[in-house]
């Protein structure tokens, strides 16, 4: 238990969760990265589809996609669904 | 006590008047499956439906465990809810028993007890709600019809009051008060919709770091129901068990304050005493077996006899001040059981009450009677054989057997 | 019947996800897929219940939550009776005038064993009564988050922690359960299934499963590479192949009235563009066992019954045109 636990008087009843789990980092579980070729890239989107962890976002201002590492789990289904194979997975 | 307002006499059974209650309390969602005794609740809840007299959904489901889960999740999303069951009904909810109670979802049920099976019997005992006892639901036992009535109208104040935040259940006796017929006065529906009020929401921090009421709302998303790791499972149950002993205070005031309005009130709310100020001899019981008791005890103070009686209408939270209060003087105790604790020394209710008084430093001798189980009858001779047999404890300062069945042939 | 709901991938992309980053699920796992993208076809303020289960389990662990809608958990067999509860809760309190919003979805969310086994029951009970909600099956096809255990949705062949391939015994003996095909036999308005892959179908179909009045089922397949002993980059491609070789068809129902989805007409009308199922089969541990001599029989069997069942469900799509094994 650490500091930051809280007692039984703090917390709200039944269990409500007080935090979004994108304060909970899950992009350290990973041994592959995952490297974009952007020459290849068609910005089809597929990718940030089929992301399980919403790791790849388009942005919209930019008008292209991002990998967001905090999340990316490195499992390469982005690479495997990329049409025009832009996406390499890399070893840590 | 005199009441206040205006009441109607009305010829209802134990069910009935639950169901006339429930109808009166300004209910959301009643979600419930048949079972002997109780069927006669969800029939006339559904022909009050039928015939348009209640603004409530009424899910007849396709199960007792859905019955409860419905209520739950219908509870978390804000709305007032109930339910009601017996026997394997209720023991078929046991595992959403704890998770309404760990939920903190207010819902109120009333169970018509009923003995459990094997071998089958469809009869009044305690085994249903007994074998419940530790699944975080207020449990209280009524005497009679009137009191089912007035209990439920109370249990919604009790289950919401934002201190407590507990499920309760209202326990009848299985044919004895369900399906037998009695002059129960009744408030009018204005009057029980004001008691009972509009449900209250506690302030929570969701997610979003905002504080908003504890309920589905789209508007203030929040998750209820996660998994809790070792790291603060624990401390939930611990709030639970504060809940409980808030409850103590708070079904004493929702007592009181219902006295104000009907005239009616049950003991302390927690425990019922009759004639035990002075008694030397004394019966602790659940339900409507009181009755039987107390007209005992009359016949034997006529006799100039010392006896009393403690009915417990409150079993969780057990009222642990109040039982050492009312039994400290009295010198011997028979604790009556409708249920059977297998293996264990004597029935559930025996266990409790001789528990607290265990920090007595002088306390009564005291001895368990187990009792009318699948529906068997007790007899006032049966009731006067316990007080006899109390006296001679007393005189012979001997406990010959702490635990014996009434009316089982040996 | 539906509205029409047009869309890009830009869209969709541009919509904020409902079901968050920072869930704990294993990498490449398709539940999590399918659930981001469910997600985004709600059309408004929505109630999400889910059964007890590898999606409940990695998206609630307190104090942390990857559901940004209201979110409700209770049991294992309970995500239709808490979807029963929750839309009677709200159909009554905006009667009551107890809540503002106008409309508010619910969606129900089980894995297979909290709808083919544990839930049926209160999933059968909730759609004779009619309730007004989505029930989405995940299915991964075995009890994932107690270590891989067979489930009735668990396919034939198919090696689990409880159907072991043994030296006497060749994974799992039974069946699939039909479980959409049960559905539908409730008489219920909207049945469909989907597969992450397709993704546009997917969306479509969540949308008119939320649009309907009444009960509406969606059984969406759901690759899971720690159960399925599959590279966890080839689930969205494991969800293509189920398609491809029709052990996995998309269809609708709508009040029982059978039609093949687009991605599976492909097949019926071009039957030579049909996969052999040892194309999907031979790329997951759970069936390398159908890969020995000694029970290589129950591949050719496997795909008897998958042709059989397919030309059924074209009978019941009303497609008359024999369509032969490539």
């Amino acid at each position: 238990m650490t500091a930051q636990e809280k007692s039984w008087k703090e917390i709200a009843p039944a269990g409500v969760c007080w935090k979004p789990s994108t304060k909970f980092l899950t992009g350290d579980w990973k041994t592959y990265t995952p490297l974009r070729d952007l020459e290849k890239c068609t910005r089809c989107l597929l990718c940030v589809l089929f992301c399980p962890d919403g790791a790849i976002r388009w942005n919209a201002q930019k008008g292209d996609i991002e990998f967001d590492l905090n999340f990316c789990k490195g499992c390469g289904i982005c690479a495997n669904e990329c049409p025009t194979k832009a996406i390499e997975m890399k070893l840590e | 006590m005199k009441s206040v307002v205006k009441q109607e006499v009305l010829a209802l059974n134990g069910d009935e008047a639950v169901a006339y209650a429930v109808k009166q309390s300004d209910v959301d969602v009643v979600a419930a499956y048949p079972i002997t005794p109780q069927t006669i609740i969800v029939e006339k809840f559904s022909e009050y439906v039928a015939n348009g007299e209640v603004e409530t959904e009424f899910v007849c489901t396709e199960s007792e465990h859905s019955a409860l889960t419905a209520c739950l999740a219908a509870s978390a999303t804000g709305a007032r809810a109930f339910t009601a069951s017996a026997s394997a009904g209720l023991a078929l909810m046991h595992e959403m028993l704890f998770v309404t109670s760990g939920c903190r979802a207010p819902v109120v049920m009333a169970i018509a007890n009923r003995a459990l099976s094997a071998p089958l019997n469809i009869h009044g005992d305690h085994s249903d709600t007994m074998a419940q006892r530790d699944s975080g639901w207020i449990q209280m036992y009524v005497e009679n019809a009137q009191e089912a009535y007035d209990s439920i109208i109370q249990a919604f104040r009790i289950a919401e009051n934002l201190h407590v935040l507990l499920p309760v259940i209202v326990g009848l006796d299985g044919f004895t008060l369900s399906h037998t017929l009695e002059n129960v006065q009744t408030l009018s529906d204005e009057a029980v919709k004001k008691f009972v009020g509009t449900r209250q929401f506690p302030k929570v921090m969701s997610h979003e770091g905002k504080t908003v009421p504890f309920r589905l709302d789209p508007e203030n998303p929040m998750s209820m129901g996660p998994i809790a790791l070792p790291n603060y499972y624990f401390e939930f149950k611990r709030q639970q068990e504060e809940a409980m002993r808030n409850a103590l205070s708070v079904i004493q005031h929702v007592n009181e304050e219902f006295g104000k309005i009907s005239g009616r009130s049950y003991g302390d709310g927690l425990l019922d005493p009759y004639m035990l100020d002075d008694a030397e001899i004394a019966v602790v019981c659940l339900g409507s077996t009181a009755g039987t008791v107390k007209a005992v005890v009359n016949e034997l103070r006529a006799d100039g006899v010392k006896a009393g009686v403690l009915r417990m209408r409150t079993f969780r939270p057990l009222p642990v001040d109040g039982i050492v209060d009312a039994l400290r003087k009295v010198k011997a105790v028979a604790v009556m059981d409708r249920s059977m604790s297998f293996g264990g020394s004597g029935g559930p209710v025996f266990h409790e009450v001789r528990h607290a008084l265990y920090d007595l430093p002088a306390h009564p001798y005291i001895v368990n009677y187990i009792y009318g189980l699948g529906g068997r009858d007790t007899s006032p001779t049966q009731i006067r054989q316990i007080f006899e047999d109390l006296r001679g404890i007393v005189q012979t300062k001997r406990v010959e057997s702490s635990v014996k069945y009434v009316g089982l042939r040996e | 019947m539906f509205s029409e709901w047009k869309f890009t991938a830009k869209d969709i992309a541009e919509k904020p996800d409902l079901f968050l980053s920072g869930h704990r699920a294993c990498a490449g796992c398709g539940p999590a897929t399918v659930l981001r993208l469910i997600m985004k076809a709600v059309r408004g303020p929505t109630i999400v219940t889910n059964a007890t289960g590898c999606m409940e389990v990695v998206a609630s662990i307190y104090p942390y939550t990857s559901w940004a809608t209201p979110w409700l958990h209770t049991a294992f067999e309970t995500a239709a009776a808490n979807a029963a509860g929750i839309e009677t809760a709200l159909k009554i309190m905006k009667k009551k005038s107890k809540i503002k919003q106008e409309q508010i979805d619910v969606i129900a969310l089980a894995g297979d064993g909290g709808t083919y086994d544990i839930g049926i029951q209160a999933l059968s009970g909730a759609v004779e009564r009619g309730h007004d909600f989505l029930f989405v099956l995940y299915d991964n096809e075995a009890y994932m988050n107690t270590g891989i255990q067979r489930s009735g949705g668990t396919p034939l062949g198919a090696s689990t922690t409880t159907s072991p391939a043994g030296t006497a015994i060749p994974g799992k003996l039974e069946h699939k359960k039909p479980i959409a095909d049960i559905m539908v036999a409730h008489g219920m308005p909207y049945v469909a299934t989907a597969s992450p892959y397709y993704w546009r179908d997917l969306l479509v179909k969540v949308r008119r499963g939320i649009e309907v009045n009444g009960p509406a089922f969606l059984h969406v397949f759901a690759p899971c590479p720690r159960g399925w002993r599959s590279d966890p980059a080839k689930s969205i491609e494991l969800s293509r192949l189920a398609v491809e070789t029709c052990i996995f068809p998309l269809w609708e129902a709508v009040n029982s009235e059978y039609q093949l989805s687009a991605p599976s007409k492909v097949m019926a009308l071009s039957p030579q563009k049909k996969k052999l199922v040892k194309e999907y089969l031979q790329v997951q541990g759970r069936f390398r066992h159908l890969f020995t001599p000694k029970y290589e029989k129950m591949l050719g069997d496997i795909q008897r019954i998958t042709d059989e069942r397919w030309q059924r469900l074209l009978k019941k799509c009303g497609i008359t045109q024999p369509a032969k094994t490539a």
